[in-house]
């Protein structure tokens, strides 16, 4: 039914409609509605789960990683220095084959502290084994969940669902929640294969030597590279049973003669799109590729999505210090070897929260229009902001 | 009357200044909840600053009758309301304001002391003094957007009042809407 409500409520709603066995998570801004709500839906006697409030977000990530281990459904949330306190716990989880759900409410980095939204957190975690797919409304963020936990236990990978911190969690807007019997037909009963139990004593994550351990890690690399298929078929059965695609590894949008494709991930994408059909009425050749997956990384499809465009410029919330932005770089990979390549840019915004603006996205598309060498930018800065910034770096206060 | 969604397609833009803690966050969602039981499209969401009581904060509502894609900040609003007129100095709240643009204030003060130029339309309601009155609390967002509904023309009482009742649940929330509609009166002329 349709409805409206805040972004974290309705992705709490969609998560207890998957039934987890074991929720734990430590609050963080932005992500705390979402586990509050989860909370609340548990001590109402709504989800049968067991909540766990940990002391911090690496005992939440160790939490899950047991609770999966012994063949519970375990899900957690997080933002940020949570996310990048879990680290060490999200390479075991991926390491174990652990099917953990985890929602990033995306939020900057420190330092400088800051609340606000971008996608450094989760971007920093890409090589971490995890799937990683970014929403670009509520309605996708929730129904992506449901396919999350699909996809993590059909494969045995976890996957991580990011949605941008404010944007979309303390958003509200309208959202057609999937009704529980419709769910509890679509998403099996977690079964795995193989779990802790004191019946039949098994050892997960034991040490792996140099004779073994490149093979191992392989076999992950070769699940993440085939997760692709399963993501794509998840959200064909995900449409066929609900009537919404919401899944798959990209989506394009108004791009099929254009000169100009830009391509983005996460909320951005709504924005970009107003802009996009605005420049078309002016008669531009401007078009989208959203990237909905980043892990697996959508090789072939981004290769093929692109190569007919004379310019690619890639707007994103995250930046690899020192080169440019991460999706660009990823992208770039994409075209090696190629006959012919789009000249890519790469155009790193909404940092720390700084809005990003129809006429933002409209300047980029008209300046690759105009000129179309590859370049790095990163536009929008305040000059004397800067100015004063790089003053107190080299004379101090 | 102003109206708020009368040209088909046109998306109509609201932001709320306020002050942490005067519940500017869910008056913006009491404005889309009751957009979209009017089967109109709608989004709410904040800007905070570092969220502490007494801070200035500012809310956004979008109502469209198409579904909103838009994500960025609002920049020229259709109306504004006021939650805290000592907002006014040190911030130009007006800045974007489009013209014929709405401004609601609440202050116990005419609209002619705030200096706001006529080509906006300005409607003042002293709801921090109608909130301990008749709610016996200063809770103010309700009856803003009481008195935005009767400015704006276009906002249903009844799909506002039970946003506030599903919010406020009790005996709270029924002292809420009958504020509110106060306020909805009072705007209107019904009662002065």
């Amino acid at each position: 039914m349709k409805q409206i409500m805040e972004g974290s409520r309705a992705v709490a709603e969609t998560v207890a409609l998957c039934r987890p066995k074991v929720v734990c998570a430590y609050p963080i801004t932005p992500q705390t509605h979402i586990v509050e709500d989860l909370a609340r839906i548990i001590t109402d006697g709504r989800l049968d789960a067991g909540y766990v409030l940990a002391d911090s977000e690496f005992t939440a990530a160790s939490v899950v990683l047991g609770a999966s281990a012994t063949g519970a459904r375990a899900y957690t949330a997080t933002s940020s220095q949570g996310l990048l306190l879990m680290t060490e716990v999200m390479f075991n989880i991926a390491g174990m084959r652990l099917p953990v759900v985890m929602t990033v409410a995306n939020r900057a980095v420190s330092a400088p502290i800051n609340i606000w939204n971008d996608q450094q957190d989760s971007m920093s975690l890409r090589d971490c084994g995890w799937i990683q797919m970014y929403a670009e409304d509520v309605q996708e963020a929730c129904d992506m969940h449901v396919q999350a936990f699909a996809v993590a236990e059909k494969l045995n990978i976890p996957v991580m669902v990011c949605m941008d911190g404010f944007i979309l969690t303390h958003a509200t807007e309208p959202v057609d929640l999937p009704d529980a019997d419709q769910v509890d037909e679509w998403l099996a009963p977690f079964k795995p294969k193989f779990y802790l139990t004191t019946s039949d004593p098994i050892t997960l994550g034991s040490m792996a030597g140099p004779d073994a351990y490149m093979e191992i890690r392989l076999l992950l690399h070769q699940a993440m590279q085939e997760a692709s298929s399963a993501i794509e078929s998840e959200a064909e059965r995900f449409e066929k049973a609900f009537e919404r695609r919401q899944g798959g590894m990209l989506d394009v949008y108004q791009a099929r003669d254009a000169d100009v494709l830009l391509v983005s991930m996460g909320s951005l994408l709504g924005t970009m799109k107003d802009a996009v059909d605005e420049l078309r009425e002016e008669g531009h050749k401007v078009g989208i590729v959203k990237v909905r997956t980043v892990r697996p990384f959508p090789r072939t499809h981004l290769h093929d999505a692109l190569s007919g465009a004379r310019a690619v410029g890639v707007i994103e919330k995250d930046i690899s210090l020192g080169l440019e932005g991460i999706l660009c770089s990823e992208i770039r990979s994409a075209f090696c070897g190629a006959a012919v390549t789009p000249n890519i840019s790469s155009f790193v915004v909404g940092l720390g929260g700084r809005d990003v603006r129809k006429e933002h996205i409209r300047e980029i598309a008209l300046g690759l229009l105009k000129d179309d060498t590859c370049r790095v930018e990163i536009p929008g800065i305040d000059h004397e902001v800067l100015w004063s910034a790089h003053e107190i770096e080299n004379e101090g206060v | 009357m102003y109206n708020l969604t009368g040209v088909i397609g046109l998306l109509k833009e609201i932001r709320i200044h306020g002050r942490g803690g005067q519940g500017s966050v869910t008056a913006s969602e009491f404005l889309a909840e009751a957009a979209f039981a009017d089967g109109l499209y709608a989004q709410a969401f904040p800007m905070f600053g570092s969220e502490r009581h007494g801070a200035p904060v500012t809310a956004y509502t979008r109502i469209s009758d198409k579904p909103i894609r838009l994500r960025s900040q609002i920049y020229e609003p259709d109306c504004l309301i006021i939650q805290d007129a000592s907002l006014f100095s040190g911030n130009d709240l007006l800045e974007g304001l489009k013209d014929g643009g709405l401004v609601v204030i609440n202050t116990p003060l005419p609209a002619s002391g705030f200096g706001i130029p006529e080509r906006f339309k300005v409607v003042t309601i002293a709801a921090t003094d109608l909130a301990l009155d008749m709610v016996g609390k200063p809770i103010i967002n309700t009856i803003m957007v009481g008195a935005f509904a009767a400015a704006s023309g276009e906002i249903h009482m009844d799909a506002l009042a039970k946003s506030v009742r599903e919010r406020y649940p009790g005996e709270l929330g029924e002292k809420e809407v009958v504020a509110m509609q106060e306020a909805f009166d009072r705007v209107k002329g019904v009662r002065t």
